[in-house]
């Protein structure tokens, strides 16, 4: 009690103090601080954004600017024919360009959604309870971050083959779900629920599995924000082509890549162009569903008034 | 005498785990579906890569034991080998932990700033690490062993230098160019859990630290901010630690593959050398461990320096 009165003390002190700051949430900001932070935010934000407008202008160039040394980010005559050639090399390819297409929709969405929930239903288990194994099995998952995949690539292979998955795309899909990166990434978000809350809800008689879905996962929502958008990109950017061989079951990221390499639309400087702008396709998919994303990632835990 | 009273027997204490596993029954089930794909599809590969390190397994052959052989070989016949280590090593040192300090001072900054201003930032400063490797040619623009390229463009109007370095084929200035082109990309995911994990923390918190004395943002960061993001920290790290040890692919895109006299060789493009080019699995393998013990090691380290942040 003593203790709370000292605050309150405190807290009127400081009423007294400043009228103007009833109640002050944050520590003092000072105006100064808060420009050279944001001056240092521009500065490092042009050095970071620096690649990725040089991608882009390299796209906008028509065939008579993109070669000129040094590259000048500047393009004088902006065209968007080098994307209109990609739409029509695309569209003239021997398996349909919506036939690829689909298949990456397939993997991308069958893939993200199903590694979420599998792999959020063990990181809450391992999160925040002691039973005969957890302490294992965490070690294991940090530690399977660690290894090299050039050298388990090849059994990989042929357990999917013992599978009989070769060919399909399950053959993506289901080696993705045991991807341990985003589960790893959600257990610790999970490890900062209090304990308070679960045990309310289980007195309560919701079972594991209720709390998982109606109290863990709305609490942890920007870490299963941040786990989709990694999954996401890595199904969106898989060319599959170790495990898939028949080209109506292979997905756009791969038929890009052909593009963009020359061996569908010609070789030479013909195909610059087009791979250019097959560069800026590939990565503004993952950059819309990025920015979607990310923008409903408000605090959470503390809007939501469930956190001790 | 007085220690026996508190000795439980072997069954009992069997007795006692047995019960704890009827008890987490629905636990079980529910880590159930991932444990098992990650049995079948990450640690039985790992099992099998840790068995054929001890092998000669070429992949069209079948394997031969051979003991030790492939560990001799790599640290007593194999001085690329040493030289790729040290290069990692340099590698490791600096891009670690700049790039661990460096993403969560942006990822901090970013949450001093109004919302929609700061989901721009975290877009803009992730995107190279989206991108991956469609940005690494404008490195190649930068760096260019061109008296006109950006960078020796501008050290010539600076006047710093009169003659273009050849940043992409001097032994000298290979590993710096590697570095600096890691450094860039490294806001990855570590960089998104601290964007994250910022935000998660309680505003509670800040109130209470304010009342108790708290006079600035800086103080805030180190009482209030660093303590409550000790998952999102661990996690940081562990992924710092993963990918500045593999850095690879860059120096392969940026200077070539080998790099002038080995001068930016690390192990992950020795790896990659004998498992995707001379398909020498046995060998690879045994590279891949040592790596991995390398990370382990420097997992432990990092673990109990995070233990002293905030106190």
């Amino acid at each position: 009690m003593a203790v709370i009165q000292n605050l309150y003390q405190k807290h009127l002190q400081r009423k007294k103090s400043n009228d103007f700051t009833p109640f002050v949430k944050k520590s003092q900001r000072s105006f100064w601080g808060n420009v050279i932070l944001f001056l240092f935010l521009i500065l490092m934000g042009v050095v970071f954004f620096f690649p990725v407008i040089y991608m882009v202008s390299q796209s906008l160039k028509p065939m008579n600017e993109m070669f000129i040394f040094p590259p000048r980010i500047i393009v004088s005559n902006p065209t968007m024919d080098n994307y209109r050639d990609f739409v029509n090399v695309l569209a003239n390819t021997v398996v349909p360009v919506t036939r690829s297409l689909f298949n990456s929709l397939f993997v991308v969405v069958v893939g993200s959604v199903g590694h979420i929930v599998i792999a959020s239903l063990c990181a809450y288990p391992l999160a925040k309870y002691k039973f005969p194994g957890s302490a294992f099995c965490n070690q294991l998952i940090v530690y399977s971050l660690m290894f090299n995949a050039t050298v388990t690539m090849i059994p990989n292979f042929l357990t999917i083959a013992g599978l009989g998955m070769l060919d399909t795309q399950w053959a993506i899909i289901i080696p993705g779900f045991a991807s341990t990166l985003g589960l790893y990434l959600m257990k610790n978000f999970m490890e900062q629920i209090p304990d308070s809350l679960m045990e309310a809800a289980q007195i309560d008689g919701a079972g594991y599995v209720r709390i998982h879905f109606t109290i863990v996962m709305p609490v942890v929502k920007p870490a299963l924000v941040t786990a989709f958008i990694l999954v996401f990109q890595a199904f969106w950017t898989n060319t599959g082509d170790k495990f898939i061989y028949t080209e109506a079951n292979k997905g756009f990221a791969y038929v890009v890549q052909q593009l963009a390499s020359g061996r569908i639309s010609g070789v030479g400087s013909s195909y610059a162009g087009i791979s250019s702008a097959s560069a800026v396709i590939m990565f503004a998919v993952p950059l819309v569903v990025f920015l979607i994303m990310q923008n409903n990632v408000v605090s959470t835990m503390a809007t939501s008034g469930m956190k001790e | 005498m007085a220690k026996a009273k508190y000795q439980i027997s072997m069954k009992r204490r069997v007795q006692l785990i047995l019960r704890d596993m009827k008890r987490s029954i629905p636990l079980y089930i529910m880590i159930a579906p991932f444990m098992i794909l990650f049995a079948v599809f990450v640690v039985y590969p790992v099992l099998k890569a840790v068995w054929y390190s001890f092998t000669d397994y070429n992949v069209l052959e079948a394997a031969n034991f051979v003991a030790l052989g492939n560990y001799r070989k790599l640290f007593l016949d194999d001085s690329i080998f040493i030289t790729a280590i040290k290069n990692t090593f340099i590698i490791a040192v600096i891009v670690g932990p700049g790039g661990y300090i460096l993403s969560y001072l942006l990822a901090w900054m970013i949450n001093e700033l109004p919302h929609t201003i700061g989901t721009v930032l975290t877009v803009i400063f992730y995107a190279p690490s989206m991108a991956g490797s469609a940005v690494i040619t404008v490195f190649a623009q930068i760096f260019s062993n061109d008296s006109n390229g950006y960078l020796n463009a501008a050290l010539r109007n600076l006047g710093i230098t009169q003659e273009a370095i050849l940043w992409l084929s001097d032994e000298k200035y290979v590993i710096v160019v590697v570095i600096l082109a890691s450094l860039w990309m490294s806001m990855g995911v570590g960089f998104l859990s601290f964007v994250a994990g910022i935000k998660g923390v309680d505003e509670a918190q800040y109130e209470a630290g304010a009342i108790d004395g708290i006079r600035n943002r800086w103080q805030e960061l180190w009482y209030v901010t660093l303590p409550n993001m000790k998952p999102q920290l661990l996690f940081g790290a562990v992924m710092t630690i993963t990918s500045s040890l593999s850095v690879g692919s860059v120096g392969d895109s940026l200077v070539g593959f080998p790099s002038p006299n080995y001068a930016s060789h690390t192990i992950v493009n020795h790896l990659n050398d004998y498992g995707s080019i001379r398909m020498e699995m046995g060998y690879a393998s045994a590279i891949a461990v040592i790596l991995f013990l390398i990370m382990i090691i420097a997992n432990m380290l990092i673990q109990k320096l995070l233990r002293k942040v905030g106190t």
